[in-house]
């Protein structure tokens, strides 16, 4: 999970960026279910998984895709 | 090495939450920045979920098969994370909405540039 | 330079945050509120699912900010991208058969597993806002599979509202009927595990589902302005 958030701030291109961190999210949930607490697991993966990482790419294709 | 399997939830929160901040602070393209913003949220999530854990115990749900001597885990932080990661994605959605108004009334993203363009 | 500086704070912050953080133990039982909502939380509320009973019955006015604050950003997010110059129209290549089939055919099962997961919000792990969460994927799959649909945008604003005022109206009948404060639990607590019981807490649950789904459909909606 370490790795994936380095990596999520080495990308230059911002979709790998934007992927990187929906790994991250991923395992968060995964590790919240081994926590005992499966609401915040449904609720991380739902909401952090798939709507923030959807609603990141509409905005990189209304701006630029490459950093700087 | 129990020092280490002990504490290992604690160090991948507060990583994620050290990871977000050097983000914030070093990078030059708004939107890294706000990616940067969504792992520090998720950091701070997880160390307080990890705070609630109790050794052995279950998740605080009633089921029809009794198991009354199993201990559960504290319910009240699990509120409260739910509650925070509902928040978080209302507060991504409108930093968004206002990236893009930036990146149409200036022309780029980088902030080094905004900066220099304002004055 | 600014990354030596930068990194040189984090270190220290991490040695004072280290400092403090090991003596928290890890998996010692820590505080005495946990123990009396298990304890009295199924005879007090009738819900099986103790995360559900303190989020809307024993914290019932946090929910009600965080909804707050969520419609505040729905209509932030319309009022920031409303008087946005659009581009000329590009022509749209419609989608492929496969995938038009196959997005309106997920559509209505997606929905269905949305709204079971918030009418069994007091039994099972889930509730309203993982519901809402669901639902608005499924608007999302047919942003995504059948291009050149839209959803009308003052059907979803109708929904949104009125599943808030419903909230809010079922917080002030409680007030006056019975109790002293708001959001009291009047109706009756019914059998334990079944589907109509712990009072008031399906109908708020209904009522958020609804919300977060139409309001996060929404935002999507008015982010990708296509056409």
């Amino acid at each position: 999970m370490l790795a994936a958030a380095i990596s999520a701030s080495i990308f230059k291109d911002l979709m790998n960026a934007v992927i990187a961190s929906c790994l991250v999210s991923l395992i968060a949930a995964i590790l919240f279910f081994l926590l005992q607490a499966p609401d915040v697991a449904m609720a991380e993966a739902a909401i952090g998984a798939a709507l923030i990482t959807a609603v990141f790419v509409i905005a990189i294709r209304r701006t630029k895709r490459y950093e700087e | 090495m129990n020092f280490i399997h002990n504490y290992i939830y604690y160090i991948g929160a507060f990583g994620l939450v050290f990871i977000g901040i050097y983000i914030i602070l070093v990078k030059r393209n708004l939107i890294k920045v706000i990616i940067g913003l969504s792992i520090l949220d998720t950091g701070i999530n997880l160390f307080l979920i990890s705070i609630g854990y109790i050794s052995k115990g279950t998740a605080p749900i009633f089921s029809k098969i009794d198991m009354e001597n199993a201990p559960m885990v504290d319910p009240v932080p699990q509120a409260l994370v739910l509650t925070a990661i509902v928040i978080g994605v209302a507060v991504l959605a409108l930093a968004l909405s206002l990236a893009i108004r930036l990146y149409h009334h200036y022309g780029t993203l980088n902030l080094r540039k905004i900066k220099e363009q304002r004055w | 330079m600014r990354r030596i500086i930068s990194l040189i704070l984090l270190a220290v912050v991490a040695l004072g945050i280290a400092l403090c953080v090991i003596h928290i133990p890890f998996g010692a039982p820590k505080t005495k509120v946990g123990n009396y909502y298990i304890d009295k939380g199924r005879e007090q509320t009738g819900a099986t699912n103790i995360v559900t009973s303190v989020v809307v019955n024993y914290r019932g006015f946090d929910t009600l900010g965080e909804v707050t604050v969520l419609f505040v950003a729905a209509i932030g997010v319309s009022a920031v991208l409303a008087t946005l110059k659009k581009k000329f129209q590009k022509k749209i290549e419609p989608p492929s058969l496969v995938l038009n089939a196959g997005c309106r055919f997920l559509f209505p099962l997606v929905l269905f597993f949305g709204a079971y997961i918030f009418i069994h919000g007091h039994l099972t792990p889930g509730g309203g806002f993982q519901g809402g969460a669901i639902i608005a994927s499924a608007f999302l799959l047919t942003y995504l599979g059948c291009r050149g649909r839209r959803i009308s945008e003052s059907r979803s604003k109708l929904t949104e509202s009125l599943s808030g005022l419903v909230f809010v109206l079922v917080g002030l009948i409680g007030l006056a009927i019975g109790g002293h404060y708001f959001l009291y639990n009047f109706l009756p607590k019914g059998v334990l595990h079944s589907l109509l019981s712990a009072g008031i807490i399906p109908i708020i649950y209904i009522a958020i589902g609804f919300k977060v789904g139409s309001e996060i459909a929404g935002i999507i909606d008015k982010l990708v302005e296509e056409s």
